[in-house]
């Protein structure tokens, strides 16, 4: 253990405890970020629809609808600064022959309540032109032009990268075990990895932080886990959509969604179904009947034959069906950031913000630093790239010159780039969230053992020790002979 | 950036880019030259260390690495030029080649005709949306050969293998070989994909259990496999309740069939044939694109490296003739029809004057297994003659000849349709 003692230690890096952290990086304070997994962002920020949305259909009175909206507004000149891929497309919530349209005008209403800007009720001829693989059955929609998609991971990381830059520190496969208090203050954590020291501790364990959160005696959060299952389509397929398109909505879910990617992949669900188990991302066949059933009302034409991959997600959920972000009543020092459902991905820097609200009624003092790096500076996406700029880029450094994902286009140097980047990917996910290798049609199928191997090589780890995402997800666990000497000796 | 002009540029260093390349050559056209993305020649054959390559091209039993090995001679006694760790990025229909590597950069290579020759690609786990969890020791049976062979490492000890397509029931072996237990090969369909020879010498000669009508319902473990779930199937191929069982297994090799890579023949503007994957061409295996051939894998997927040799050579062949401006167009073309039980056959047209061949083969596969039964061609509705088939399975590749001559005798047809009938009785 280090005996530095922090100011601030936040538990989870996923997209709420990457957001506290960069806005907390423009201060004069020692902060340091936990997580338990092998790479930040692979809780739920890696398994969501990865929109940000306008912030009409969340309650008004609810903090969710609060900060929805500040976070939508504020995401667009963040994704200038820290290179965030961010697209707004907009939204359409549709409306079919049977469905009760009155819904479509309470929803602008709620809209107009929570200051949403640009949102219209647009018909059957608009929608014909502007989505054309709509169903004919569309009969009008709420058009909210301030909705956009991002990439959740790149979100979340692009944010931490910044906060690295700006002296955060973050420490990875360390897990908070207890919350350490003495005389009712916070002293510090716990962890696999020995104690850490800091005057606040930032709950935002997702899934867990209602565990966290009894770390320091406060029981009255409950995380009650929803699942949501996806899938997701290959960039060649039937047909593109134009906008983020939802059914009408029901009191529970936000119903199944087809919209595109960044990358411009078909993306269709979530369900939304409550479980017990927080481990459980498994996909069933019923979800995903639901995933495709509900897609298919929208787009009749939708098949199945373009899927490259199904996935599930957990929605962390309160009790209370709201975001939970308050400093704790019994012990001084310890700030709850939880039960960040949907829409968290939007709402998170105004998540951050009000976090550093509290933490300053708290007693902490915000100095803000002189010289902070603002930019983050644009990893290079050679899928992007004309193949005149890919040229250029080969004539600076040759290791460009050679492709390791062929079916995203990822040259060995950005592979290179992501494992010795500012927060170094570790593991085969890690690679694949950072630049897109493995996240094409293939799956890795190709790429997958070459990256293996540049890891193994480049962290200097025998492949054997080479994860796919977690600390126990090796992809090989033996040599060739291995299992034939063990035999051997077995015998003898 | 490197800029190049070629006569014929060959795309991928299979044993079809090889063949075509040496074919090319020995028709005079010297200035050809092959692009392979890895780091050596021969394709996929590399990683298939086991024996039964080239029975009916050399007549004799080799290894996938002999039998690249072979070509390789033949292009380096040719000095064929070859670029290696070279990426083909981009086809223009106007033949452009784009491509890159570390010691050129980026090339851009103008080319008299080109051969497309990437072979093919595996289908993943979530492109059959397998329900469950994804962890670590789920991946495609060739990727876990190339771990196996190339690499030197062993993906896993207690293993599960779905779908009974060569690459499974080869990697069924050698996981046994390597001292992993093969619990078992589930086969969704009431019969195997893959060639008989090999689930007789993989699977039954030690013993691994073949599970037709089976398929894996579910995938267990959120870090590492732990276990799959297998269920009986019904005629729908759905799932039937009850008939669950609990497989413990640390890895699940997928043989679930192979998709031709043709994104680049895409950007190109080839057409592709919905059935194969791959392009819809005449017998010269020329694309719907001027100048643009293509063979092996990435055209069809084959169950033999032997008919790819010379597939390979017929694209060579008239490549060659492409460039020396000696192919000559027939003012009709035929179209090649795939009938009753056949799900498809090469070349889909005919169309270049030849008056000196003696045969045009023709390739096909069956859609559904048949016992004793009849090749049957038959030219605009009119039957022509019969072949006569001991069995014919989907997993294997069958060949007629249509004989020049007869073409010649039927003067001006519009198609020409194979049937395979079964023969009642037998
Ligand atoms: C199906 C689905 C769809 C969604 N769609 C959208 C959408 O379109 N738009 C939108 O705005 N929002 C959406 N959301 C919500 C959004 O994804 C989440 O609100 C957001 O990702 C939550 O981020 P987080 O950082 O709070 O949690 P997480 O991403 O789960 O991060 C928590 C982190 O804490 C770590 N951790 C936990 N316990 C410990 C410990 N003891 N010690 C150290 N580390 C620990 C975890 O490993 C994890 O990395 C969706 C959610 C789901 C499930
Ligand atoms: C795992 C496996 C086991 C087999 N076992 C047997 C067997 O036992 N007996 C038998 O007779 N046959 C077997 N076969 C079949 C036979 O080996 C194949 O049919 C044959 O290898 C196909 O040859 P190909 O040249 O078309 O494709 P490949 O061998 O796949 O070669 C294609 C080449 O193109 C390169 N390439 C692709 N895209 C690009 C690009 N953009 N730029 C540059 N280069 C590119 C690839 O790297 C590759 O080297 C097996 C096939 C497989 C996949």
């Amino acid at each position: 253990m280090s005996n530095k003692k922090y100011d601030i230690i936040i538990v989870g890096g996923g997209v709420s405890g990457c957001a506290v952290a960069w806005k907390l990086s423009r201060y004069n304070l020692n902060v340091l970020l936990l997580e338990k997994e092998p790479d930040l962002a692979s809780g739920t920020t890696k398994a969501n629809t990865a929109i940000i949305h306008a912030g009409y259909n969340a309650d008004p009175n609810k903090l969710k609808g609060r900060l929805n909206v500040k976070g939508n507004v504020e995401i667009k000149q963040i994704a200038k600064d820290l290179s965030i891929p961010f697209k707004e497309i907009g939204s359409l919530v549709v409306g079919v022959k049977g469905d009760d349209l009155s819904i479509l005008d309470e929803l602008l209403e709620k809209g107009k309540k929570n200051k949403v800007e640009g949102l219209k009720i647009v018909d059957k001829e608009w929608l014909r032109e502007n989505e054309p693989h709509l169903t004919k059955d569309a009969e009008a929609a709420l058009w909210a032009p301030t909705a956009g998609i991002t990439t959740p991971w790149e979100f979340a990381l692009a944010m931490a990268e910044n906060a690295v830059a700006n002296g955060v520190e973050i420490e990875l496969e360390t897990e908070v075990l207890d919350v350490l208090t003495e005389d009712g203050n916070v002293v510090g954590v716990k962890t696999n990895r020995g104690n850490f020291g800091a005057n606040y501790v930032i709950n935002a364990a997702g899934l867990y932080a209602d565990d966290v959160a009894r770390m320091v005696g406060i029981e009255k959060i409950e995380i009650r886990p929803r699942k949501g299952e996806y899938y997701i389509y290959d960039k060649a397929k039937d047909f593109d959509v134009n906008h983020v398109i939802f059914p009408i909505p029901t009191p529970i879910s936000k119903g199944i969604v087809v919209t595109r990617t960044i990358e411009n992949n078909l993306l269709i669900g979530p369900t939304s179904d409550p479980i017990d188990d927080k481990t459980d991302l498994s996909t069933t066949p019923e979800g995903l009947e639901k995933v495709y059933n509900g897609a298919k009302k929208l787009f009749p034409d939708l098949t199945l034959k373009d899927t490259i991959r199904v996935f599930a997600g957990l929605r962390a959920a309160d009790k209370t069906e709201d975001f939970v972000i308050e400093a704790a009543d019994n012990v001084h020092g310890f700030i709850n950031v939880a039960g960040i459902q949907s829409p968290g991905l939007s709402s998170a820097t105004a998540i951050a913000d009000m976090t550093l609200d509290i933490l300053e009624d708290e007693g902490l003092k915000l100095e803000e630093k002189k010289n902070v790096i603002e930019k983050r500076e644009e990893p290079v996406r050679f899928y992007e790239m004309s193949n005149e700029e890919r040229a250029k880029m080969v004539e600076k450094d040759k290791k460009y010159g050679k492709i390791i994902c062929r079916c995203e286009t990822v040259s060995y140097k950005e592979i290179l780039d992501a494992i010795h980047g500012p927060i170094g990917a570790r593991t085969v996910n890690a690679v694949k969230r950072r630049t897109r290798a493995g996240a094409g049609r293939c799956q890795g199928g190709f790429c997958g053992p070459r990256v293996l191997e540049i890891l193994s090589e480049e962290l200097g780890i025998d492949p054997t020790e080479v994860k796919q995402e977690e600390t126990n997800s090796q992809i090989i666990e033996y040599k060739i002979k291995e299992l034939l000497g063990s035999k051997v000796m077995d015998n003898a | 950036m490197l800029k190049l002009k070629k006569d014929v540029v060959v795309i991928g260093g299979g044993p079809a880019g090889l063949a075509a390349a040496v074919k090319v050559f020995d028709n005079g056209v010297e200035d050809v030259m092959i692009l392979e993305r890895d780091f050596e020649l021969g394709g996929i054959l590399p990683q298939c260390i086991h024996n039964g390559f080239g029975l009916h091209h050399f007549k004799e039993e080799l290894t996938g690495p002999e039998y690249a090995q072979r070509f390789i001679d033949d292009v380096e006694d040719r000095d064929i030029e070859v670029k290696l760790d070279t990426m083909v990025l981009d086809v223009s229909p106007d033949r452009k080649v784009y491509a890159m590597n570390r010691e050129d950069g980026f090339l851009e290579i103008e080319a008299g005709a080109v051969i497309l020759a990437m072979g093919c690609r595996e289908r993943t786990a979530g492109a059959i949306g397998i329900p469950g969890t994804r962890p670590a020791g789920v991946l495609t049976a060739g990727t876990a050969q190339r771990y196996t062979n190339i690499e030197g490492l062993l993906p896993g000890k207690e293993v599960v293998i779905l779908g009974s397509g060569d690459i499974g029931l080869i990697m069924a072996r050698r996981m046994r070989l390597e001292g992993a237990d093969v619990k078992a090969v589930c086969e969704i369909l009431p019969y195997t994909g893959g060639l008989t020879r090999n689930v007789v010498q993989c699977l039954q000669d030690y013993d691994i259990p073949l599970l037709l009508n089976h398929t894996v319902t579910r995938i267990e473990g959120n870090e590492r496999l732990e276990a799959v779930e297998i269920s009986e199937v019904d005629e729908n191929l759905k799932p039937i309740p009850g008939t669950e069982e609990r497989i413990e297994a640390d890895t699940l090799l997928l043989s679930v069939g192979l998709i031709p890579e043709n994104e680049l023949s895409k950007k190109a503007d080839v057409v592709l044939d919905d059935r194969t994957g791959g392009a819809i061409v005449n017998e010269g295996r020329e694309t719907n694109v001027e100048g643009i051939f293509a063979c092996g894998n990435v055209l069809h997927v084959h169950d033999l490296v032997d008919w790819v040799t010379q597939e390979a050579e017929i694209a060579g062949d008239w490549a060659a003739k492409y460039v020396k401006g000696d192919m000559r167009r027939s003012d009709s073309k035929i179209k090649i029809n795939a009938g009753k039980n056949v799900s498809y056959v090469i070349p889909q047209n005919i169309e270049l004057e030849d008056k000196d061949r003696k045969r045009i083969p023709l390739y096909m596969r069956v859609t559904t297994p048949l016992t004793a039964c009849e090749i049957k061609l038959s030219a605009d509705g009119e039957e022509l003659y019969s072949f006569n088939e001991p069995f014919a399975k989907p997993g294997e590749m069958l060949s007629v000849p249509l004989a020049q001559k007869t073409l010649n005798d039927l003067g001006k047809i519009e198609e020409i349709t194979v049937d395979i009938i079964e023969k009642e009785g037998e």
